[in-house]
């Protein structure tokens, strides 16, 4: 147990730090750096699925006016390092996936770039692909471990007993689609090679990580870590896309080679990101569970089928959650991969929870209706001492709690449970819920500087801020942490020159940096008291002893939807959605209602919009752009409400923070699935629900 | 992107004539076609800037109807308060239409012209019979829960995406053109041709015509008139299918009607079947079913890797019965 921090500035909603300089526009994001006579970067990539470059022309367009190199696969520098298949940029003329980039040019401006990479001319031995997944495939393969270093398959008891011998079972496949991350600024670079040949790097990257970053890029360039610098003070979103650097970062580097001395700016184009900054599997879920007559869980199973990419895996822990969400004697977890000619998946906002909350959560809303209990009360009855899993005690668990406010909160109290009986006007309405969680996680490498100068105390770490608002929490906790008023706090991250920091992904970003900064700043206290001297300053890392083993540490939440759909026409809309959320110490309640409200409209656009359409044909996303790959708008969302218990935890962290960056998209989609079912009778089980699979019940 | 030409002419005579060489296309609001210039599914040898050319005003005809210059906006057209009492219909359809943003930029001229839409059109790398004749539609067999159910054919199955053309034909609006041998005007519902074997072409209009104008004839029965969009998302999507109807109905009879469908096929469609059948009957919802299935009777609907479009054709049954018992009631309370 850790002694928590003191909430004083923690707990303040804060403005925004930053927020003054995005409203203006002078925050520069890594395209926008200020450079002198930059060069231009545009791809080339492969319009084959599969198979083998034999030539490219570049004639035509090193021919146009402005063009300075063009660089191919048979030209490329070698990499030090190919170990990772992704980052091998041009060093194999075999093409893997279509959109796999063979070539790039360089050029004075940026159109100039695109025209010319438009005229090189590649020619293909082309092959076969095979690019659909499906359940019934007979190449299924197991991987050794699913993301990031859980168990593949797990078993308890006999699922299969269980179920035969119920009083009801839920026996159904559900799917999600293909979803990508698209942030709403690009992956983008601007590279700099010091002219003076001693392979100093300066990579301004829109990154959710920048010394994670500058490990990446080291290895595969072969370069020691000193001599790299990755700067990112703002970054416009990444879902987790940007999390590990992917092939457009060692592009970047590998064109700027070309003009020492010469910043070189590459940006993907949106349907670029379709291709090349990874994206979530899509998963066919079996989900099985059996329940007495009183609905208490005796098994619970989830069987996934989900791809990979050949090119590099990538095993999505969709099973995880079902692994410990509720409690059942008989627990089996399974994932079974396709391994396709396609671009390579990754981490996507919640990978696991988000697509694994979806089925198993729906099946116990089957559940809970095939028994006459009402969800939230299915719920409730089916709630785990400890954890299922590994038999270990929560650090902290409020789901019953936050269900029971929740449905407080949206005037669940006195629902009709039958599906389909609820008319307003030209409406069919109805109403669901669902259960959120998320992992409590923190990173083991980082450390925090704390200077005392003119008066004040500088924090710096290279912690991410993508749009989560870790300019104004950190300063929030190192406050607190060293008990001054948090305009006595200047916090610099974003830049590798500052100690090290780990990446802004599995929630973990304040969990661990915020560690780091109130070890630095007890050190710091310990060290010189609280007079100290101007110059004063203390490096500490995050306390690895401290990091509590004994228990099982999660964030829970429920959501609450009402969805209606037009009589008429089947359109889907939802205009109230509701969660709450036990999240251990919110730090700051202005940007944390953000990420909260964000991660749902996400989970409804995953319910109700996104999808990335393969064309197996050619295997590549055809609807590549946001004016065909649907997100949710505004006029899509309507009361949206987060709300969060006020949880103490003294197991997670000095904080007692949980991180919440990923709960809140997991469940929304099947808090909206169920809600659709009550309002229509309907059940979707694929995602997304469209009204083509309403058309035919309405009345 | 290619690069090319720019040219901002003084008037539209010289627009015109600078516009007659092939390789010339005229920019109006420009929310279709700079996209298209980057994605290089329009590569033009010279841009001709026609945006301040042509009339920004909308005018009282004598005959009691009213002329928008083709510069006129969306967002201004759909404002104007003739326009919202008049053609209800039009003023509907244009608020449905993209986002605030693209509506003050689109204008009356330009809007109808917008491209069929169709993901494999906007994709170079994709074989498409409308951006390089005689290479193939890649719609058909992939996806196309957003393609035509009626007048398609086996070169290209693309919809027209534009509203405010759904409802100009439904009002039987009139084109005014500009071009190299004097002005001409053309019916609205024969602007947009069909694929048929030449899906390269979207309208009638040869090189260099300009739209100068829009007319909407006088139509006392347009004052009873909707537009109604069924889409996935709220806000800021193409039609899956989209119904703009005026309706006349008086003691139960429908003396007037005017139907035209968005969503189905390479053009705004007039539902000149469903109008027969409804005129001088009752208007009943049975009646307007009928009337429907009259007017789809050759709905071909397509397979897709996304489920295929089948789904349209009982939707615009639904929308279309839903519009028409709507504007009964109001009519009839």
């Amino acid at each position: 147990m850790t002694e928590l921090l003191e909430p004083r500035a923690m707990g303040q909603g804060l403005v925004r730090r930053d927020g003054v300089a995005k409203v203006r526009g002078t925050a520069t994001y890594a395209f926008e750096t200020p450079a002198e006579r930059p060069a231009h970067c545009a791809l080339v990539q492969a319009t084959v699925a599969r198979g083998r470059v034999t030539a490219i022309d570049t004639a035509a367009a090193e021919a146009l006016d402005g063009v300075l190199a063009v660089v191919t696969v048979f030209t490329a520098e070698r990499l030090a390092s190919v170990e990772d298949a992704e980052l091998a940029a041009l060093q194999t003329a075999e093409v893997a996936f279509r959109g796999q980039v063979v070539g790039l040019v360089l050029a004075e401006t940026s159109e100039t770039a695109r025209e010319a990479a438009d005229l090189v001319e590649v020619t293909y031995d082309e092959q076969p692909h095979d690019s659909e997944l499906r359940a019934d495939r007979d190449d299924l393969y197991t991987p050794e471990k699913v993301n990031p270093g859980f168990e593949t398959d797990t078993a308890e008891g006999d699922v299969a007993a269980a179920m035969a011998t119920a009083h009801a079972t839920v026996d159904h496949t559900y799917s999600t689609a293909t979803y990508h991350n698209n942030p709403l600024e690009p992956h983008a670079t601007t590279a700099l090679w010091d002219p003076a040949g001693d392979g100093f790097l300066t990579l301004w990257d829109s990154t959710q990580g920048v010394h994670p970053s500058r490990a990446t890029v080291c290895q595969v360039l072969g370069l020691p870590q000193d001599h790299v610098q990755v700067v990112a003070p703002h970054v416009g979103g990444g879902f987790g896309s940007k999390g590990t650097p992917h092939v457009n970062v060692v592009l970047a580097a590998m064109a700027a080679r070309v003009l020492p001395g010469r910043a070189v700016k590459l940006a993907l184009t949106r349907q670029q990101m379709f291709s090349l900054a990874g994206y979530r599997t899509p998963t066919i879920q079996h989900v099985q569970v059996a329940a007495d007559a009183e609905g208490r869980l005796s098994a619970i199973a989830i069987d996934v089928v989900e791809q990979t990419s050949k090119v590099k895996e990538f095993a999505e822990q969709t099973g995880v959650p079902t692994r410990m969400m509720y409690a059942s004697p008989n627990r089996r977890t399974t994932h079974r991969l396709a391994a396709l000619d396609l671009p390579v998946n990754s981490w996507m906002r919640a990978p696991g929870e988000c697509p694994g909350m979806f089925g198993p959560e729906v099946a116990l809303d089957e559940l809970a209706h095939d028994l006459g209990i009402d969800p939230v009360e299915l719920r409730i009855r089916n709630e785990p001492e400890v954890d299922p899993e590994t038999g270990k005690p929560w650090s902290s668990r409020h789901l019953v709690e936050c269900l029971r406010e929740g449905a407080e909160r949206f005037g669940w109290t006195g629902r009709d449970p039958r599906p389909g009986v609820r008319r307003e006007g030209g409406w069919l309405v109805g109403t669901g819920v669902a259960s959120s969680v998320y992992p409590t996680m923190r990173m083991a490498d980082s450390t925090a500087l704390i200077r005392f100068e003119a008066g004040r105390y500088a924090v710096e770490i290279g912690a991410a801020d993508i749009g989560t608002g870790t300019w104004t929490t950190l300063p929030q906790i190192a406050a607190d942490a060293l008990d001054v008023p948090v305009d006595d706090v200047e916090v610099r991250i974003g830049d590798t020159r500052y100690p090290i920091a780990s990446v802004a992904g599995g929630s973990s970003g304040l969990n661990t940096w915020g560690s780091a900064v109130v070890e630095a700043a007890r050190a710091f206290r310990g060290e010189y008291g609280t007079d100290p001297a101007d110059g004063d300053e203390m490096e500490t890392g995050v306390d690895q002893a401290a990091q509590d083993e004994d228990h099982a540490a999660y964030a829970f939440g429920a959501q609450f939807v009402e969805a209606r759909v037009d009589a008429d026409t089947g359109e889907i809309r939802v205009p109230r959605h509701l969660g709450v959320f036990a999240a251990g110490r919110i730090v700051n309640p202005r940007t944390a209602r953000s990420q909260f409200v964000g991660a749902m409209t996400m989970g409804l656009s995953m319910a109700l919009h996104e999808n990335s359409l393969l064309d197996p044909r050619s295997g590549h996303v055809v609807n590549h752009d946001l004016a065909e790959y649907h997100i949710s708008v505004n006029a899509d969302v309507g009361d949206l409400q987060a709300h969060w218990l006020d949880e103490h935890d003294p197991w997670v962290n000095a904080m007692g923070t949980k991180g919440i960056g990923e709960i809140g998209i997991t469940g929304a989609a099947a808090a909206v699935a169920n809600a659709v079912w009550h309002a229509t009778g309907v059940r979707v089980r694929d995602l997304p629900i469209t009204l083509d699979a309403l058309l035919p019940s309405l009345p | 992107m290619k690069p090319f030409d720019y040219a901002r002419p003084g008037d539209v005579a010289e627009a015109v004539r600078v516009a007659t060489l092939p390789g010339a296309v005229f920019l109006g609001g420009g929310t279709n076609l700079v996209d298209h210039l980057k994605l290089g599914v329009a590569r033009p040898d010279l841009v001709v800037d026609v945006r301040t050319l042509t009339s920004r005003e909308v005018t009282d005809t004598e005959d009691g109807g009213l002329r928008a210059g083709a510069a006129v906006t969306n967002s201004e057209l759909a404002a104007d308060r003739r326009v919202r009492e008049r053609y209800p219909v039009l003023a509907q359809a244009l608020l449905a239409g993209a986002t605030g943003q693209l509506r003050n930029t689109a204008t009356t001229g330009g809007n109808p012209l917008q491209r069929t839409r169709c993901v494999y059109f906007q994709d170079v790398t994709t074989p498409c019979n409308k951006r390089e004749p005689g290479t193939g539609c890649s719609a058909i067999g992939g996806t196309t829960r957003n393609h035509a159910v009626l007048g398609a054919s086996q070169a290209c199955i693309a919809t027209h995406p534009s509203d405010m053309a759904v409802a100009l034909a439904a009002l039987d609006a009139c084109v005014q053109v500009l071009g190299p041998t004097g002005e001409r005007t053309v019916p609205f519902t024969e602007l947009h041709r069909l694929p048929g074997d030449d899906p390269s072409r979207d309208t009638v209009l040869e090189q260099g015509e300009l739209i100068t104008a829009m007319g909407l004839p006088p139509l006392p029965a347009a004052r009873t008139s909707a537009y109604r969009k069924v889409r996935d998302r709220a806000s800021y999507a193409f039609a899956l299918v989209s119904v703009a109807a005026v309706l006349d109905v008086r003691d139960g009879v429908v003396q007037d009607v005017r139907i035209a469908l968005g969503g189905v096929a390479h053009k705004p469609w007039r539902a000149t079947r469903a109008e027969q059948a409804l005129r001088g009957g009752p208007a009943t919802p049975d009646a307007f079913a009928a009337a429907a299935a009259e007017e789809l009777a050759d709905a071909r609907p397509q397979p897709g890797i996304d489920g295929g479009n089948g789904f349209k054709v009982p939707l615009v049954t639904r929308t279309l019965v839903a519009t028409l018992r709507d504007l009964t009631a109001a009519q009839e309370g």
